[in-house]
């Protein structure tokens, strides 16, 4: 259940719970109580449009998380090129 | 438990001996030339922490540090740092630190040495993301000068 909201939330972009309830049999509660685990776990988040209040994929917690790695990566292959370059010589 | 973005690990094929790159590894001072860091008078032993300072332009005030885990000779050489830890009016040494293993296999013409740091999913993000801005920014000079000190060698 959580995993399919995920999944419509990265797919669909922000959804408010209606649309995310549509064509299930799933109540609003139930939805309510599993989007609260989602956002507890930093996985989605919730903003208010006018006055319906949209959820939305929370990408940014994974992306910088790639991001740093990446740059921490470079770092290792930049340490390790200078320590080749004192070894090889 | 490992994620994804938890550890990182790095191979690179050292053309040279075993106990040239265990020479390089453990040996404070001459770990610090090519690290960017003044290890100065140093020794690195297991279960001992090593400081000393930042040599990276710009950096220098910093203190470093590291504790050094394990040491098995021409086989392994592993330690435990803040990788983030710039800020010198901040004491982080209740914070958690990362684990780096350095090990060393024998490899057609060479040595293959693998390093993998782990246990990244613990360092705040923001702290994660700063540093290495900064770190990586001063990396192409040290190259320059590393390269200066190979050629006077």
């Amino acid at each position: 259940m959580r995993l399919r909201l995920v999944a419509l939330l990265c797919a669909g972009g922000a959804m408010s719970i209606t649309q995310l309830t549509s064509g299930t049999v799933i109540t609003r509660q139930a939805i309510t109580k599993h989007l609260g685990v989602l956002e507890a776990a930093g996985l989605v988040r919730n903003v208010k449009v006018g006055r319906e209040r949209l959820w939305e994929f929370e990408a940014s917690q994974v992306v910088e998380a790639r991001r740093s790695l990446d740059e921490i990566a470079q770092q290792w292959d930049h340490a390790l090129a200078k320590l080749k370059r004192a070894v090889e010589s | 438990m490992t994620t994804s973005t938890d550890s990182i690990e790095r191979k690179i094929l050292l053309k040279a001996s075993r106990s040239r790159v265990w020479r390089a590894l453990s040996d404070a001072e001459e770990f610090g030339d090519w690290f960017g860091v003044d290890f100065k008078g140093e020794t690195m032993l297991a279960g001992r922490h090593v400081r000393g300072r930042v040599t990276y332009p710009g950096y220098e005030h910093l203190p470093f540090e590291v504790f050094i885990e394990r040491m098995e000779p021409e086989r392994l050489l592993s330690w435990r740092w803040h990788p983030a830890a710039l800020d010198p009016a901040v004491d982080y040494s209740t914070e958690p630190t990362t684990l780096v293993v350095f090990r060393l296999e024998e490899a057609e013409g060479g040595v293959l040495l693998t390093v993998v740091e782990s246990g990244l999913d613990a360092i705040p993000l923001a702290r994660r993301a700063t540093v290495f801005r900064l770190n990586t920014s001063g990396w192409d000079e040290q190259m320059l000068n590393i390269e200066k000190h190979v050629a006077r060698a």
